[in-house]
């Protein structure tokens, strides 16, 4: 696709006239502000950008974004994304789902958005729970989630949208929280990424799950909790004094303690965003004993499938006159002539 | 067919003037390709004629078993051809299973030839035959022709050095053969194609052409005595022009295309796997060059879903399925539907419900089409009622899509889809354009993307559009900005709009097919069932019945005449291939005592069983017992039946380019 043109927008001019209806305190709020203060970051133009959503409480996100928008149904928004995308490749696509409209019933979808990689960032906001229909408990629910479908506690295990992302054939994977400072960079990095983007952004629904990010996402402690990974740097923490590194024997990573900043001998090692293995580690990696892995976690593009498509038909029509009566009149044909009638 | 015919006539006269001849055999014997090319060699020589090929769920059902038995059917004459034929004249039996599927359909003293070299004990045994019944006097009341044909086959490709196994691949040539030179039909255009599949391979090509004329030669020299005998089938007086033959989903796939083109729009259709619908995928795939972009997805409502967005960014979106995958797609329809974006819905029905008869042909998606989806959610439904018919009906669906903002089914059905006619090829230039129009600019002060025009239509506007920028969803939305609105006043509002615009489409009025404008009876159809119904209709009028033949193409929402067309008669008799769909939707629509004529056998009906029902409505007509064939319900293979060899009946007129679905593409597929 072309260079797209940079637009000079405002925070403002993103902002629609419809009243915001998420509950007050939403983490919704949260990530509508972060996107709209990227967008023009991004010399977005808002003529050519379209948000694709679901059925749920994030797929209320088009209508307060002043670009083009489409509220689909529930679970299906990636596939009428594709086809969006596919008929015009130039549109710049924002899909917004949630953690059961992108993972219960459009996990089906979500995978092969992914796998055939069409470009468009996908934000996955994760709440751990149905809120729009008050509450059940949801894939990403950790297990013992009560709730009014879970009296006594849930009791399936948690999927979990990275790793889903990743197996699923993902070539991007950012992870960030709604009120996170950090959260825009990551939305750059997807954006700037050609291919399908995933990204998991941590919401906090304050009505059916409050606070459940709050192990990690609290800013009392945050320093400790979170790894905010950035490319070519090393994989350190809790104000440099701790790091990732590698487990030789176990081939995992492990916690070290970093003295002095010499992270080197401590064996931490430098992300590297192309590393599919360390990013399924780092997506794994179980939060209490590590920190949580945020930020982008894994970028190596690669084709799309809209170039190829693109590609296929041109090459298919190279050279073919696209001429319909021709057409119609293919095969073995035969003319009516009077009564004579000669095959041609 | 019909429309090829200017002198139809009926067909009492002592020299047949039609004819219909079956092969049957495995699943393996290739009978789908004969067939196939049989009927471009009837096609060639000027008869008209209809098709009826019928084949197994399975596509390698085990050799020699009752349920894998393959058959196509052709009804071919000097006059015009409506049906595949009721009862065939000719059964050509490749092996015992075939011979006993097949023969309670045969008319009495038919012709029946068999390959003795099949007749073996294990070939009679899996056919649950305890004595081979081309020795005992089973068959007496036909004619009987039975000879080697597995050896006489060996024979001829012997110089071609194929081990016996392949060499029999070749027996489905030499029968092919041998009922050219019955018919008198040039072998030319089979060399033809059998040179051009084999490109390759030019030893398969000469091994089958050897097989080919082995075959023809045989009736040429062999001393016969008794039913075999060359016969005579003057051309059909034809309307002059260019023809070709064509299958229903050739027509959809071609009218599609014709119909973007007149809309001036790119298409994009979304697809997903379901017997009898992927023909139509399959042959839009190779027609990228006409602006097409196919995408398989990976559900049914994926394809759908893709369909939407891709009429969303601006292009004409299309789906495909039958009526399982229909189900899927209708919560998609109803965000079709209230998003009012133009949208193409095919809809090959096969037998239900749930997986219900894949391969076989019924009418039972009439509700699911006009009523099936949660909430007032109208949509227009419009049927082809045969192969060639299915071409205009298919510009008509995107006529409509696009003028009126609307996704539209189409209605067509396994027979429709899969059986094959002649066809007079149309020039696109006589269809009138219908140009898509993009909202580029607001049309007052405000933006109002769901403000109507006279037709009732909102303006279709292009994601990347400046200044144009709009939300759309399926939550009931305002009258005019489109902006979520659930007040009581404007959903009841939108609901009258979203019903009045469906209701005001403009269709044709009405027409008689066959008959007078009033009388003692209309027998009224849709789809498939026309040229059985035609036939019934045309019999019972020479005989002095005072009936009529009326054919709804319009099915959602009808011709504005037509209640006032049936009320003009006494009776109204509704035949479908359901319980009784249509008959339902019109004594709701016009309060008329529309009678039904039901029946879900997965067969199409006969026109005796027509001819006999339209008989009781009449007393004291001299010869007006029914119709001149017995009604017989095991008239066609009625076991679970695939493709054959895989082969779809549409293959050979692609030549060398055939791959059809779940063929074997290795090049000796021909012969098997």
């Amino acid at each position: 696709m072309n260079a797209p043109v940079k637009i000079e927008t405002t925070l403002k001019d993103w902002e629609t006239d419809q009243e915001v209806r998420w509950c007050p305190g939403c983490g919704d709020y949260a990530i509508l502000k972060a996107v709209q203060r990227t967008l023009p970051q991004l010399g977005a133009d808002p003529a050519n950008t379209v948000f694709i959503s679901g059925i749920g409480c994030s797929s209320r996100f088009p209508y307060y974004i002043e670009s083009y928008g489409f509220h689909t149904i529930h679970g299906r928004a990636p596939a009428f994304a594709t086809g969006a995308k596919l008929a015009n490749p130039e549109l710049d696509i924002w899909l917004v789902t949630g953690d059961g409209d992108g993972l219960s019933i459009g996990g089906n979808h979500l995978m092969h958005v992914l796998r055939r990689n069409v470009n468009m960032q996908i934000m996955l906001f994760n709440n751990e729970i149905y809120g729009l229909t008050k509450g059940q408990a949801s894939p990403t629910s950790r297990e013992g989630t009560k709730s009014p479908s879970t009296p006594i506690g849930s009791y399936d295990h948690p999927a979990r949208p990275a790793a889903f992302a990743l197996g699923s054939g993902a070539r991007f994977i950012g992870r960030g929280f709604d009120v996170s400072k950090h959260l825009p960079d990551v939305l750059k990095a997807a954006h700037a990424h050609k291919g399908a983007a995933f990204i998991e952004i941590f919401q906090n629904c304050i009505v059916y799950n409050k606070d459940v990010f709050d192990d990690f996402a609290a800013p009392k402690g945050a320093e400790d909790r979170q790894l905010w990974l950035e490319n070519g740097k090393p994989m350190l923490f809790a104000k440099d004094t701790k790091g990732l590194a590698l487990n030789r024997e176990t081939l995992g990573l492990e916690v070290v303690d970093v003295t002095g900043g010499d992270w080197e001998s401590a064996g931490v090692i430098v992300h590297d965003v192309t590393n599919r293995s360390v990013a399924h580690m780092l997506i794994e990696m179980p939060f209490g004993p590590f920190p949580m892995a945020l930020g982008v976690l894994y970028d190596d593009p690669r084709p799309t499938f809209e170039d190829a498509v693109t590609e296929e038909r041109e090459r298919a029509s190279a050279g073919k006159e696209a001429n319909l009566a021709k057409l119609l009149g293919t095969g073995q044909t035969w003319t009516v002539s009077g009564t004579a009638q000669d095959p041609v | 067919m019909a429309t090829a015919a200017t002198t139809p006539q009926d067909s009492a006269s002592s020299t047949p003037d039609a004819i219909v001849v079956r092969f049957a055999g495995d699943s393996g014997d290739g009978m789908q390709l004969t067939g196939g090319q049989f009927t471009l060699s009837t096609a060639l020589a000027g008869n008209d004629l209809a098709t009826f090929p019928d084949f197994p769920a399975e596509i390698r059902a085990p050799q020699g078993t009752l349920f894998g038995v393959s058959a196509f059917q052709i009804n071919f004459g000097s006059r015009q051809i409506n049906t595949a034929g009721d009862a065939p004249d000719v059964l050509v039996a490749m092996n015992p299973a075939a011979l006993k599927v097949n023969l309670a359909a045969l008319k009495p003293g038919g012709l029946i030839i068999a390959d003795t070299g099949a007749f073996t004990k294990r070939n009679l045994d899996k056919a649950h035959y305890e004595a081979n019944p081309l020795e005992d006097d089973s068959l007496a009341k036909y004619d009987v022709l039975a000879f080697d044909i597995s050896e006489k086959t060996i024979e001829a490709v012997k110089p071609f050095g194929l081990g016996n196994k392949d060499a029999l691949r070749s027996k489905n040539m030499w029968t092919l053969g041998l009922a050219l030179w019955m018919f008198g039909r040039s072998r030319q255009p089979i060399h033809d194609w059998l040179k051009a599949k084999f490109k390759s391979k030019p030893d398969i090509a000469d091994a089958n052409i050897a097989a080919l004329d082995a075959g023809h030669a045989f009736g040429e020299t062999a001393e016969l005595s008794g039913p075999m005998r060359q016969m005579e089938m003057p051309p059909v007086q034809s309307e002059p022009g260019l023809y070709r033959t064509i299958t229903g989903a050739e027509a959809v796939s071609l009218g599609l295309v014709a119909g973007a083109q007149l809309a001036e729009l790119p298409m994009f259709f979304g697809g997903y796997p379901i017997t009898p619908a992927s023909a139509i995928l399959h042959h839009l795939a190779r027609l990228k060059e006409y602006g097409v972009t196919t995408f398989q997805a990976e559900d049914e409502i994926a394809a759908i879903c893709a369909a939407i967005g891709a009429s969303y960014a601006g292009q004409l979106g299309v789906t495909s399925s039958s009526g399982p995958g229909i189900a899927l797609k209708t919560e998609a329809i109803g965000l079709g539907i209230m998003t009012e974006l133009p949208l193409v819905i095919v809809n090959s029905q096969r037998g239900g419900p749930s997986t219900g008869l894949p391969t076989k042909t019924e009418q039972s998606d009439l509700y699911q089409a006009v009523y099936g989806r949660n909430g007032d959610a109208p949509m227009p439904v419009i049927a082809a009622r045969s192969p060639s018919d299915a071409f205009e009906v298919a510009i008509e669906a995107c006529r409509i899509a696009t003028e009126y903002m609307t996704p539209v089914m189409l209605l067509t059905d396994g027979y429709i889809a899969n059986a094959a006619e002649p066809w007079k090829v149309p020039n696109p230039a006589d269809f009138e354009p219908f140009p898509a129009q993009f909202l580029t600019e607001p049309r007052g002060e405000q933006l109002l993307p769901y403000k109507r025009n006279e037709k009732g239509a909102r303006p279709w506007i292009k994601p990347g559009t400046p200044g144009m920028m709009h939300r759309i969803g399926g939550i009931e939305k305002h009258e005019e900005t489109g902006n979520i609105d659930y007040s009581p006043d404007n959903h009841q509002r939108m609901t009258d709009l979203r019903k009045a615009k469906i209701e005001n489409i403009a269709v044709p009025d009405q027409e008689v097919a066959l008959g007078d404008t009033s009388g003692t009876l209309a027998v009224v159809g849709w789809g498939s069932t026309y040229g059985p119904i035609h036939q019934a209709v045309r019999r019972s009028i020479a005989k002095g019945c005072s009936v009529s033949h009326i054919h709804v193409r319009h099915i959602w929402p009808m011709p504005k005449n037509l209640g006032e067309l049936l009320k003009g008669f006494d009776h109204v008799l509704v035949p479908e291939m359901n319980t009784g769909q249509f008959k339902t939707v019109l004594r709701d629509q016009f309060l008329v005592d529309a009678q039904p004529l039901t029946k879900t056998s997965g067969q199409p009906f006969q026109i005796a069983e027509l001819e006999a029902e339209i008989a009781k409505y009449f007393d004291g007509i001299e010869g007006n017992e029914g119709g001149e064939v017995a009604v017989n319900d095991q008239q066609l293979p009625n076991l679970e039946a695939g493709h054959d060899d895989g082969s779809y009946p549409d293959a050979p007129y692609h030549g060398d380019d055939a791959t059809p679905s779940g063929k074997a593409t290795d090049s000796e597929a021909v012969n098997q």
